[in-house]
This record gives C-alpha cells, structure tokens and sequence, in this order.
C-alpha cells in the first residue's frame, strides 16, 4: 500500500521485502528491511535498533561525579564523548566552573576522538562500500603508483611498494581464507573504481590501520588510555609541571612535545592520504548521488568546540549551531536545550510504553518502560523475526523529534548548516571540493555527500588540533598551570536538588546528556544521541527518520546483495550502543523496568 | 601456492614436534575428548590453514575490539592478515546480513573443534533474550550455537567476563557473563574495559605460539597478565611507601605525581598489567596520567561505591588511618615508610583471598 509521510516521502511496501540483519561495520547490533519495486529501487525502508542496555537505568542513585565513567562505556568507538558530555551535565546542573587549560585539553581530547574516528569510519568501516578488494589483485603496480603520486605527496607510493602490497594481498586470497573480507560483494556492479584506485586504497586501509593507533596517544598522554580515558568533573584529571620538582610524574615538555608531534603527523595524514583518497574515489562515484534523505531539508548541530571555557554559547563554539527546516538555508533556527517543547521524544513505534504515547517527552521527564512486543503483521515469531511489522513498534530506538521535526545529524549537517551561516571555514572547503569534482551544491545531499563531509571535517579538526595545543602551551607560558577547579568537588557544597543538561558534536553528530541530581546522587538521567536522532523509527504523525529516508528511491543492482543499502547506512557511521538507552523517569522504581 | 598451516606457522616460530603432538593432545584433553581426536586435531592443523577465529558481539559498546586494533606489536593487520582468519567480526567483516550468517554456519561444519570463539559483550536473558537482536533471533542462542564446536573460547573484556556496565545494579536487561550460559568449555578470561590491546594480542599470539593454552588463574584469567596488582609496579608506588599523597586534584602534591590512594585510586586490589604493559604501546595508563585506577579489570567493579571513595572506605581494612596520619605529617618523618608498608602488607594479605 502507498502513503506519503509527513516529511514528504512516499512509502509502499507492496513490493519484496528485502532483509538485511545483522548489517555489519557499525558499532553495535542493528537490522534494516526495505521493499523494493519491480526495477528494485528502494520504496519502502524500516530501520531497526536491536539492542538495549539500559545504562541510564543503571545509573540512578549513583553519585553524579562517576557518571562519566558509566556514559563513557555508552560507545568504545566514539570514546570519551559521552564522558565529556557528561562531566559538562554534571557541572551545569552543580554550576561548576572549569579552569582555561581544563577547557583546551578537553578539546583536543574531543577533536582527537572526532579525527580517529572519521579516519577509522572511512577506512575500516566504510571503504568497501566502494572499493573492491579482489579487484586490486589486477591492478599494474606501476599505474597504481603514478596514480598515487598524481594525487598527493604520501612518500609510500612507489611501484615496489604497491607490487610488494599486492604480494601480500595475493597471498592471502589464495589462501583461500579471506578473513573479514570473506562473503565480500566483491565483483559488483556497483563498484566503479579501476584496480589501480582499488589497489592504492587498500594499501591506505592497511596503513591507517597501523595510524589509527598512533593518534589515540594523545588521550593516553592526558587521559591514561584509549579506548576508554578518564576524566573529572571540574576539569581534567592530568596535572601540569613543566619545570617544578616531580615534573617527571605529570604532564611535562616531554609529554608535550609528544602530544605535538603526534598533531604534526595527524595533520599530514589526513592531508596526504585522506583527503586524496576521498577526492579520487568520489571522482568515480560522481554520478552515484542517493541517500540524500533528510539531508536536504532538515538537519540539526549543537556545536561544540567552545573557544573560551565555560561559555557554549554558540559565539564560542567553533562548530556551529542551529538546525536548518523545510530546506531554507537563508535562516539557522538556535536550539534551547532546556525549552520542553523542542526536543522530545516518542516511542510510538519504539519497544517502550508511554502513557500516552500521542505525545513526546522532554529528557529531563523522559519515561522508559521497555516494552517488546512484534506488531500483527510481522513474520515469525517472538524470538524469530522473519520481516517486521513496521505499523506498530518495531525499535529498540526511541524517536526524538525537534518541535516535531525528524533531522539528520553528524558531518554533513555540520557543514550544512556552517555552510548556511556563510562561515568561511566550512564553507570555502565544500566549495572547492565541489568545483574539483565538477558538481553543484545539492551534490553534497547524498551518501557521497555525508562521506565527503567527514573528510572536510576531519581536515578542519586535525589544524584546530594543532590551534589549541598551541593555545595550551601559550598559557602554560603565561604561567597558567591549572587544570582543575575543586571548590565544589566535595557533596556538601552542592544544592539539594539540580538539573542540568550538557552537550557535544560527538563524530556521528549532536549528543546531549541531561541530568538531575538529588541530596547528591542522581535522580534521573538521560542521554540522546546521534544514532538515536538518525536511526529513530516512525513517529506517532508518520514521520520517517534520518536512515529511512536516506534509502528511499534507490536502485539496487542486486537485491540478494544489497551494497547500496550498506553505502548509505554506512556514511551515517551508525552507533547501535548508543542510540539505544534511556532512563527511568523521576521517582519511578526501577524495578517496573526489568520486565518479567 | 602454497598455503601456509597453523603447523607451519609454529614450526616457523621454533616450535618442535614433539610440543606441537603435546599441544594437540591437551587441547583436545581440554575438550573432553580421546586420543583419537588428538590425532585427528594434529592432522587437521598440518594440513589445514590458519585457525578461524569467530569474534561476535553481544551486549557491549566495541571498546575491545577497538582496543584489539591499538596493538603495535604486533601489529593489528599482521594478525589479521597471517597469524589467524577473523572469519567473522561484526565490527570490520565486509559481508552483511545472510552472506555474514552464512560463514558462521559454514565455519561449524567446516572447522568442528578447531575454530577460536572470541566474545565481546554478553548476552541478555530478560525478555527473552530480545535485549540484542542478532538475525532476527536472541544474541544468546547464536552464541550457545557457535560454542558448541568450537576449540576454545575467549572472553574479551568486562562484558563477557564478569558482565560490566550493563551488568551494573539493578541489570535492567539480565546481561550475563558467558561462563554462564556456555558451561561445557574452558574459556579464557581477558577482563578489563577495556582489556589492554598488546595483552588481547598477547593472549592469542600465545596459544599460536607456543602451541599450548595459557596457565589460567581459578577465575580463568592468564595468569602472566593478570597475577600482579597493578599497585605492586605503579610508578607512584615509592610516593605510596613514603606517605606522599595527592589530597585534591591538580594541588601540588598532583602536579610532583604522588599517590592517588587518598583520591580513590583502586590499584592496590586491581590485578592488571596496566602498570608494567602500560597502554597504547607503552606511552602511559590510568595512574601515571593522573587519574586513580577505577579497577575496570575486576568483577562488579560497578557497584564498589563511588570511583573515588578511598578503599578503605569500602573495606576498611585499617590502611585510611596510616595513610591518613602519615600524608598530614612530613614526609621525611623516620618510620614512616615502615608503618606505610606494614599498611600495604594488610592489603596484599587481604586482597589475595580473592585471588587464585
């Protein structure tokens, strides 16, 4: 049957229903179905959160300066993010005000995690939607390296490189044992790029593989390890002493300087092998513009990156902030986090019980009770689902809405939205990334478009690295030492009752944790993150979400191998983890939520 | 050309004959099963490749598999491409849907008893197991399914361990460690949230290796990684001995890298490497980076009280009061240490009921 939701796509799920479960190369467990046509394009698409955990329910009653670590455990892909979000919830609702050097390390722990993880996104989780591995295997080394040193300065480019390279890679497939890269889609008609392309971005796979370790270093330097760092409420945990007795045991010029050579070689990478990489696969995937989705119309930032230290007011932020409606570029509509009429969330088709469940929630009043049940036209059975039943609830993920509105957030929406505010620093890399590739602007509202954005983000955050550092060491040249501030550490000193909220631009896109506090412990706690915004199933008016309506319309070559779907879910980076937790609300047991 | 076997890998490591028969013949012990499947399984990996590894995903949030590709020696892709065959991983495999549920029914048949089963997460009982989804079907059934046939099992991290975060009080979902559920197998402690990644890499190069299974602890745990406190090798430890305390973050006593005991630090009954490995290729940890151990390798670490509670508070086995005499008075006072120590002595003595 045909409808057209409210956000303007036209749904029918009279056509075969194709199954993808477990989709794989995210982070956590999630499940798609789409119905396809005649000429298998894409008419009907149902995403599908599969798993829940209940970290928010777990962390009632617990003292509010912990939170970091439980949230933290929210997502290891994205990690520290949630914890940062949350030590800045814990200290809006105590009213705690961080020290300048707390604020610039905090930031170069953020954008570390933002340049790994976009670096990792593209190379190890999203790369084989677009490069077929088997086919590097006929590649010329020769070609393969004037293609690479066409395209950048990256030193490990020559034609013995490459034939040593694609040894080894022969080798291994002869064994017979693909390892993760078995059961490929490999000699699909949706791959473009010619083994050369295929060959050098093979060798960059491996190469960022061993990179991706290198960088993590600076969390270990101020956090003591990653994944996983630490952190403290009203500040950071890493004391300062560049030249005192005991300099040895905190951050010190070593320490430093090794945070600095480590920006150096982030910044070359992503210059060098990156964004080359992205620029030359997009060359052949130009024509290739699906999985637009909501990207076109609606799309949502918090910001984050605050220049000065407790202000996120978005003059501070350097990444921006505001949501875009309806398509109009001309006007940034700012968000209020604490307004209980914008952000809100349903579960009318999520596996949760409302008592009214024609409304939305605000999180600092949010209601979870899971509750799983399969709608009456699923297939299956209860613990074997064959298609689901997307009428009635079919989500571990909730629905939030912005006054209603389904957005897109991450990358893309980032740039969007910069771009729309005329800010030259995103705006003038899109625009000349556009011009090399010879495409307009509504290029950029596509699968294609999500994944270039990342790149162009990265870009930006490796030399925002490299300001902030420099800021730290000005500081420090001031005199500045302090890391932390503990006048409020200590319960006796907060109110009895607080609320707060906090927030960042985690990679996958805009992340808030909102909290309340009571006689010192939590009371309630509630985080809404990126993959809940573009995962989130229909909303009580019919509305689709972010991944839904990125599906929609898109031919598929092959329906027994669905690589599109994979292509465009992936670009979103989806985190299963952490879309799918929620909070018991104020004064309710926690008990009622453990179901049976 | 020709393919390189799990024999021919450890024969190239210098591993004779004569260990590789015994390898095969307590594996297969280890298994409950005769001497005739001693020899099958030696013939097997002379003659068969690289040994399959399954590595699936329950309840968790990836920060071991993240860990894993931290490795520097050795290197992530080095394992992946010639020590084992990550058959099947969630996180990086290529294929999707039933292609990727099709290798996990093609490795059963094909490799029955020789394939590694390597978990991350664990899974919900509540609900009926729906809590993760995996094919339609409960994560746990799946899980229960690959373990019947495989040679042995690894738990990675907290999660599949102990049962970490969402383990936590009140454990809305059931989440359970996996000796729960799979009861008829050995299974391999790595514990930690997450595990160190040169000792998840340790483990497994290990028992490729050496061609034998690493000495467990009664918990399960490698005893080589997993023997020591990470107090016993912290490097603020003479600060410890010598009554010399950090009282509030970033004071002065934070800024000369004293101890963390009075901030909470739980390194005196963490056993870990943390201290002696160290993280991400040696370049700091938890402690030395200024923050107390949070005790991520130990069971319920959850639901200890606050992170920053000093242990004692938990405890109280009589440490707070000498700790707290000696950080007030000066450092330099004679005896201090010695009264510091015998304090340290009641830790280890108390703390090493729990261990093996």
């Amino acid at each position: 049957m045909g409808i057209e939701t409210p956000n303007g796509f036209k749904l029918d799920n009279s056509g075969k229903r194709v199954v993808v479960d477990p989709v794989t190369r995210i982070e956590g467990h999630m499940r798609v179905e789409v119905n396809v046509d005649a000429n298998n394009v894409i008419r009907n698409a149902v995403s599908t959160g599969t798993m829940w955990r209940g970290i928010e329910v777990i962390l009632k009653g617990r003292d509010p300066r912990d939170a970091w670590a439980f949230t933290e455990r929210i997502c290891g892909v994205c990690t520290g993010t949630h914890a940062l979000t949350s030590v800045r919830a814990v200290e809006n609702a105590l009213d705690i005000k961080i020290p300048e050097n707390a604020n610039t390390i905090r930031n170069i722990m953020q954008l570390t995690l933002q340049v790994h993880d976009h670096v990792v996104h593209f190379y190890h989780l999203h790369a084989l939607d677009w490069v077929d591995v088997v086919s590097a295997l006929s590649a010329d080394p020769k070609a393969t390296s004037a293609l690479a040193q066409s395209i950048s300065d990256w030193p490990l480019s020559s034609p013995g490189y490459f034939r040593d390279l694609q040894g080894r890679l022969k080798k291994f497939v002869e064994s017979g044992q693909l390892g993760p890269f078995k059961n490929g889609y490999w000699g699909h008609a949706a791959y473009k790029l010619p083994p050369e392309a295929n060959l050098m971005a093979v060798a960059h796979y491996l190469e960022a593989l061993d990179f991706q370790k290198e960088m993590v270093k600076i969390h270990t330097i101020y956090g003591g390890k990653n994944p996983h760092p630490n952190w403290l409420v009203g500040g950071v945990p890493c004391a300062i002493n560049i030249d005192g007795t005991g300099a040895v045991g905190a951050v010190n010029m070593e320490r430093l300087n090794y945070v600095s050579s480590i920006i150096d070689q982030m910044i070359t990478f992503t210059e060098q092998v990156y964004l080359p990489d992205l620029q030359a696969i997009g060359s052949f995937y130009k024509d290739w513009l699906y999985g637009g989705g909501l990207s076109s119309t609606s799309v949502m930032s918090y910001g984050d990156i605050p220049e000065h230290a407790n202000d996120y007011s978005p003059s501070s932020l350097k990444m921006p902030h505001g949501v875009i409606l309806n398509g109009n570029l001309k006007e940034v509509l700012p968000i209020d986090h604490k307004d209980p009429a914008q952000i809100q969330e349903f579960v009318t088709h999520s596996w949760y019980k409302y008592p009214d469940e024609t409304k939305g929630l605000h999180p600092w009043d949010g209601v979870t009770e899971p509750h799983y049940e399969l709608g009456p036209k699923a297939k299956g059975t209860r613990t074997n689902i064959e298609a689901l039943d997307e009428e009635a609830k079919y989500s571990w993920i909730k629905s939030p809405r912005w006054k209603g509105n389904a957005v897109e957030v991450g990358p893309l929406a980032r740039y969007i939205i910069g771009y729309a505010q005329g800010k030259p620093e995103f705006k003038e890399p899109a625009d000349k990334l556009l011009t090399d590739l010879g495409v307009p602007l509504t290029a950029l509202f596509s699968t294609l478009g999500r994944t270039a954005a990342r790149a162009l983000e990265c870009q930006w955050a490796v030399h925002q690295l490299r300001y902030f550092q420099d800021k730290l060491m000005a500081s420090l040249k001031a005199g500045d030492l302090a890391t932390a501030n503990t006048d409020k550490w200590s319960p006796d000193k907060w109110p009895a009752e607080a609320k707060g909220f906090g927030f960042t631009e985690a990679p996958r896109g805009a992340l808030g944790h909102w909290i309340k506090v009571k006689a010192g412990k939590i009371d309630n706690y509630q985080c809404i993150v990126p993959t809940t915004w573009n995962g989130s199933p229909r909303d009580p008016k019919g509305n689709i979400g972010a991944f839904e309506a990125a599906l929609m319309d898109t031919p598929l070559a092959d329906p027994e191998k669905p690589l599109e779907i994979l292509r465009t879910l992936h670009s979103f980076d989806p985190c299963l983890a952490c879309s799918t937790h929620v909070m018991s609300p104020d004064g309710q047991d926690m008990a009622t939520v453990t179901v049976r | 050309m020709a393919i390189e076997t799990f024999y021919d890998v450890i024969r190239r490591q210098g591993i004779s004959r004569r260990s590789f028969v015994k390898f095969c013949n307590l594996t297969a012990a280890s298994l409950g099963l005769g001497p005739l499947a001693a020899t099958q399984m030696a013939e097997a990996l002379e003659t068969k490749p690289r040994t399959p590894v399954i590595w699936m995903h329950g309840l968790e949030c990836t920060c071991c598999s993240e860990s894993f590709i931290r490795s520097a020696h050795p290197l992530a892709k080095d394992i992946i491409l010639s020590m084992l065959s990550l058959d099947y991983d969630d996180t990086i495999m290529a294929a999707a849907g039933h292609q990727a549920e099709a290798i996990l029914e093609e490795t059963k048949a094909k490799y029955k008893g020789q394939y590694i089963l390597a978990v991350e997460g664990n899974p919900p009982l509540n609900e009926d197991g729906m809590f993760c989804i995996d094919g339609g079907k409960p994560f746990v059934e799946k899980l229960k399914w690959m373990a019947e046939d495989a040679s042995a099992i690894i738990a990675w991290g907290a999660c599949a361990s102990w049962g970490c975060v969402q383990a936590a009080k009140p454990n809305p979902t059931q989440a359970t460690p996996i000796d729960k559920v799979i009861k008829n197998k050995p299974i391999i402690k790595v514990p930690g949230c997450p595990p160190i990644a040169e000792v998840m890499t340790g483990v497994v190069t290990y028992i490729t290796t050496f061609g034998r299974l690493p000495e467990l602890d009664r918990h399960g745990r490698p005893k080589m990684f997993y023997s020591l406190r990470f107090h016993d090798k912290c490097n603020r430890r003479p600060h410890f001995d010598a009554g010399q305390y950090v009282e509030e973050w970033d004071d002065e006593g934070a800024r000369k890298g004293y101890c963390l005991y009075k901030m909470g630090c739980k390194g005196p009954t963490t056993y870990n490497a943390c201290s002696t490995v160290r993280w991400n290729n040696g370049v700091s940890f938890p402690i030395q980076s200024g923050h107390g151990c949070i005790g991520c390798s130990e069971d319920g670490f959850w639901d200890q009280g606050s992170f920053y509670d000093r242990l004692t508070g938990i405890n109280a086995f009589g440490v707070e009061l000498n700790a707290d005499r000696i950080g007030a008075t000066a450092a330099g006072v004679a005896g201090a240490a010695v009264v510091v120590h015998a304090a340290a002595t009641v830790v280890k003595r108390l703390t090493s009921k729990t261990d093996a």
